[in-house]
């Protein structure tokens, strides 16, 4: 039958995610391992040193991280939902315009925003700042919310809209006790994209909050790599910690994921 | 005689349009703080001589498009041009032709194909520098993995970071393997959308798997893969974190792009000075504008 696509299928997954399962092989290698000539394909004698001390220094960071995640998630939802209602729906004039300029926005490089955002955040005393980092980071979400969210409410149909304001009901009551609940999916899938981007942010929090004591969790491990560099196991296992939210992302929401991969096409 | 419109609709529709105005605000207020005043803000740092003291006191001097000259006949700048034009069109072809070749396998579906696709969107989903870390250790001269796999076909130690040589394939493999998956996505989304009676047609017509290949998929995938390629340039163009990350752009300026060269002059060094900074990053939009424009320009003529 076609079991060999299925072989072959396995194989080249185990290739393409070979990084993966070698930064959780390191991450579980003794220290004095590490250097062991050839290197160790498999953790028969594991150590959770590196985890240890990942989470004895890193915890901070990574509350840090879940708390702009967050935060950064609710501006986007703020910002994006009701543009998009908008766009859709209520027709405005220039909804053209703004669609170019969301396309446009995506374009501009990060360490071209980070710049800007720098020479603002340094007159407004923002730099090295939580709130500051989020608003920097929602820039990577926005345009991509506006864009899902008009595209997902443009189907809805106009009768279940029409319905409710035959009932009187005004365009912001139709706005959230009807098309927000209708678009509960395509809300998920923004706030995990939103919530992901500002996980992963490295940019910004290098340039906007480099000299915090407060630093998410991807400048912990850049710092980390600066400083030590004889304990790969420690920096894996903040790696693999540092991924769980990707890993969530797959096994319980992939089909938000495609979602948005297809409806949005664009990743910062 | 023209009948004017019932007054009580037009003034229906004015309120709707305000309506409309009051729901679009937040964004429209949004684009204008953190894209259009931060945009602003690097133009204006890119035709001044900003010093890190006039930096905070706000007392440059005015250059006119002397940092963009500056940039332009320095000695930095055709290497950064051609690690870049490397590593973008380097990057976006690999990338282009495993996600294509991902796609057709996966188009017919077999036992598992969907878990196993899912598990293709990995690289895309971590966190960069937990990609470009894991890399680093990988390609490490002494310890890596890779270099002990080369070892056992007796293959030399190879130092993929640190020599001027191989730092910009090192962070291009790197960024292959990143990118893969967006493609994979897109063009196996693009499939998706042929009909499947023409390869039943094609099919009956003896062609055989490369025939149905070369003239159905890749002429009707044609502009998705035109797309996909622009995102890929556009996007590409832009890194930073994983060439920053890996060799922060050396050895020597081996790896060093205009996305990089810009990062470093702005926050790269202890000495930042963000007026070249700001001209070189100004320079990749109109790059990236070049060639969304050049897009544009290809579609209509294939329309």
């Amino acid at each position: 039958m076609r079991a060999w696509r299925t072989v072959v299928g396995v194989v080249l997954v185990g290739v393409m995610l070979f990084p993966v399962y070698w930064m959780f092989n390191v991450s579980l290698t003794k220290t004095s391992d590490m250097r062991a000539d050839p290197p160790h394909w498999f953790p028969w004698d594991p150590t959770f040193e590196g985890y240890a001390a990942a989470f004895g220094q890193q915890l901070p960071a990574l509350a840090t991280s879940l708390f702009i995640g967050l935060g950064t998630v609710a501006l986007t939802l703020a910002v994006s939902l009701p543009a998009g209602f908008a766009l859709a729906k209520l027709r405005p004039r220039g909804g053209r315009t703004i669609d170019f300029l969301l396309l446009v926005a995506q374009m501009i490089p990060g360490v071209v925003m980070a710049m800007g955002f720098y020479a603002i955040y340094i007159r407004l005393g923002l730099l090295n700042t939580v709130p500051g980092l989020i608003v920097a980071d929602s820039t990577l979400a926005v345009p991509f919310g506006v864009l899902l969210f008009r595209a997902f409410m443009a189907s809805i149909p106009a009768e279940v809209m029409a319905a409710a304001q035959i009932d009187g009901a005004s365009t912001w009551r139709t706005f959230v006790s009807i098309v927000l609940p209708l678009s509960r999916n395509s809300v998920i899938t923004v706030s995990l994209f939103a919530f992901l981007w500002a996980w992963s942010d490295f940019i910004f929090a290098s340039t906007l909050n480099r000299n915090s004591d407060v630093i998410p969790i991807t400048l912990g491990i850049f710092r980390y790599i600066g400083n030590n560099t004889t304990q790969w196991n420690s920096i894996m296992a903040t790696a693999v910690i540092a991924s769980l939210p990707a890993a969530f992302l797959l096994v319980l929401a992939q089909r938000y994921i495609a979602a948005g991969v297809t409806a949005g096409a664009v990743k910062d | 005689m023209r009948a004017a419109p019932p007054r009580g609709r037009a003034r229906r529709g004015r309120a709707q349009r305000w309506t409309a105005v009051a729901f679009l605000a937040p964004l429209i207020v949004y684009l204008l703080l953190f894209y259009a005043y931060p945009l602003y803000r690097n133009i204006e740092l890119s035709v001044h001589d900003y010093t890190p003291r006039a930096f905070i006191q706000g007392n440059p001097e005015f250059t006119g498009l002397e940092n963009y000259l500056k940039i332009l006949s320095d000695d930095a700048f055709l290497s950064a041009l051609r690690n870049t034009a490397l590593f973008t069109l380097g990057s976006i072809a690999a990338q282009y032709a495993i996600g294509l070749a991902l796609a057709v396998f996966f188009h017919r579906s077999f036992r598992l194909s969907a878990a196993l696709r899912a598990m293709f969107l990995v690289p895309w989903l971590l966190p960069l520098i937990v990609s470009a870390s894991t890399w680093s250790w990988m390609l490490n001269s002494e310890n890596g993995i890779v270099n002990a796999a080369l070892r056992a076909f007796g293959i030399g130690q190879i130092n993929w970071l640190t020599s001027p040589d191989t730092s910009l394939l090192a962070v291009t493999i790197a960024n292959i393997w990143l990118g893969v998956p967006f493609n994979l996505v897109i063009l196996y989304a693009g499939l998706q959308n042929i009909p499947a009676d023409l390869y039943e047609a094609a099919g009956l017509d003896g062609a055989g798997a490369w025939q149905r290949f070369r003239h159905i998929t890749f002429p009707l995938l044609r502009p998705v893969s035109m797309i996909t390629l622009l995102l890929g340039l556009i996007y590409t163009l832009k890194v930073v974190d994983i060439i920053w990350i890996m060799t922060r752009g050396g050895p020597a300026d081996a790896s060093t792009t205009l996305a990089i060269w810009s990062y470093r002059e702005a926050f790269g060094t202890g000495q930042p000075d963000f007026s070249p900074a700001a001209a070189v990053g100004n320079l990749l939009i109109l790059i990236a504008f070049a060639a969304g424009l050049a897009h544009v320009r290809l579609q209509k003529e294939s329309a």
